[in-house]
């Protein structure tokens, strides 16, 4: 099966390791992905946020190039797939919006015509090849992790039926059957802050520290998540949450790409893994004080 | 498009300010589908009861529906709550009339950037600015542009306390050291331009 292939902007950088990891298990799993060709950004929250028809227009313009390669995107950023996912929403229910996109994209000699479907790596992963075939094609047995899993915000809501919106369980049970211990979670889909990092730090930091306190009373050794944001909260501000609220975390956070990897056989440096801050071979987890 | 949005059944505005502010949020709210459910918003607080930032915010969601509806925008437009909303979908998931809050916090914050009506001290504007801009510029985002932007509109100081963090993720090499720009960026600019006229355009009315 072949998709195209719209990594985002954060997965060319902050979030490399998803990038590589993404690659290596589609590969592992005979999967093809077709990078898009020229892709832009998507437009983010941020743009959505601002102007409206503009942030349609951009992210149309990488469901208009999908659509000309005949492929469904993979998107494995949770904010892109959920921009990308919203537009194509917008684009079908509005004839007059995809009108004037239509008119704006024709400007590089692009249409849409709103046949590509927005998906998600999970997804794909769990619905196209499923759990079962997955986990026969395992070279590892996960049983020395002990998982968090954090879906994050964006992949499950608003509800898209792409899993239960208040209790998502595919990635608990794509590693159940690998061989990992799943931890009683019950802030996974609970928010980062996303950018909150940045403009109301205090607020951002208060919620990342949440998280990281669930998962270690759980037991957990290790986070999942599904996101490059918060990947890096969780994980890049590991310091200023331990000096402001005088705790110990050091919890190893992962692209749940990333995990899946190391069960297919993919070595730590195929997986990005030598690009997390915290390693995941750190055995002295943290303990609140 | 009359379909979605009936001002009329949603409350009667005379005022001239409050007039011209609720009829073009009920511009915005037309394009996002199920828009009109706000008429349907029963006040039981479960929006506020979700969201993990309410405690910060000075004005609750609940409240930004409900000042809304009494024809007070203004009062939501200058507080800092729809700059705060991280767009986590909580409440719009469990909303039991389906209104779509998030959604209506997003045509809230193109409102008050329209009219400039903020709070003192709105840093996520200036964060989505320095987003734009950058976009517009390379087609694609550049996240140490960003930072760097950003505080340098807000608080440069702050920069410094970034630092460790900069080095920390180059070390790794999770910083692009310059920014990636599309190969057919003349094209994707001229779409640009073509979207902002489109963006002034407002469909006749049927």
């Amino acid at each position: 099966m072949k998709y195209a292939y719209y990594p985002g902007c954060s997965l060319e950088a902050s979030a490399k390791g998803y990038d590589e990891s993404t690659r290596f298990v589609f590969n592992a799993l005979d999967l093809e992905l077709e990078d898009i060709e020229d892709w832009n950004c998507c437009g983010a929250t941020y743009y959505m946020s601002t102007k409206e028809t503009i942030s349609l227009v951009i992210s149309a313009r990488n469901l208009a190039l999908a659509e000309k390669q005949g492929l469904d995107i993979v998107a494995p950023c949770s904010s892109c797939y959920t921009i990308l996912y919203k537009t194509n929403d917008i684009l079908k229910n509005n004839p007059v919006m995809k009108a004037k996109v239509n008119q704006a994209l024709r400007k590089d000699g692009l249409s849409y015509n709103l046949t590509t479907n927005v998906r998600h790596p999970l997804e794909v992963l769990v619905n196209d090849i499923g759990i079962e075939a997955i986990a026969s094609k395992a070279q590892y047995q996960l049983s020395g992790m002990k998982i968090a899993h954090y879906y994050g915000c964006q992949i499950v809501r608003p509800d898209r039926g792409l899993d239960d919106k208040e209790n998502p369980v595919m990635m608990d049970l794509l590693f159940e059957a690998l061989g990992a211990e799943n931890i009683y979670f019950p802030m996974k889909v609970r928010c980062c802050g996303g950018m909150l990092m940045t403009t109301y730090p205090h607020v951002a930091l208060d919620l990342n520290k949440d998280i990281l306190a669930c998962a270690l009373e759980n037991e957990a050794n290790c986070i999942l998540t599904t996101c490059p944001l918060c990947q890096l909260n969780l994980e890049a501000y590991q310091d200023k949450i331990n000096k402001r609220f005088k705790t110990r975390f050091r919890m190893p956070i992962l692209f749940f790409t990333q995990a899946l990897g190391l069960a297919l056989g993919g070595s730590p440096r195929e997986l990005g893994l030598n690009r997390n801050l915290v390693p995941l071979a750190a055995t002295e987890l943290g303990r609140r004080n | 498009m009359t379909n979605h949005v009936n001002a009329a059944q949603l409350n009667e505005v005379t005022n001239g300010k409050e007039k011209a502010l609720h009829d073009s949020f009920l511009l915005q709210i037309q394009n996002i589908p199920g828009g009109e459910s706000i008429k349907k918003c029963i006040q039981c607080g479960c929006c506020t009861g979700s969201c993990p930032v309410s405690h910060t915010m000075d004005i609750m969601p609940r409240e930004v529906i409900g000042l809304f509806r009494a024809g007070d925008i203004e009062s939501i437009l200058s507080s800092r709550t729809i700059w705060i909303c991280a767009s986590c979908y909580g409440c719009t998931v469990r909303c039991p009339q389906g209104v779509k809050v998030t959604d209506i916090m997003y045509a809230l914050k193109r409102l008050a950037i329209e009219n400039k009506i903020f709070p003192k001290r709105f840093p996520v504007h200036a964060l989505s600015n320095s987003f734009v801009n950058l976009t517009n510029l390379f087609g694609r985002s550049y996240e140490p542009g960003l930072i760097i932007a950003y505080f340098i509109r807000t608080n440069p100081l702050k920069l410094l306390g970034m630092i460790p963090l900069f080095i920390k993720l180059m070390s790794k090499g999770r910083i692009g050291l310059l920014p990636k720009r599309i190969q057919r960026h003349k094209k994707f600019s001229r779409i640009l331009d073509e979207a902002k006229i489109m963006e002034m355009i407002v469909p006749a009315q049927e």
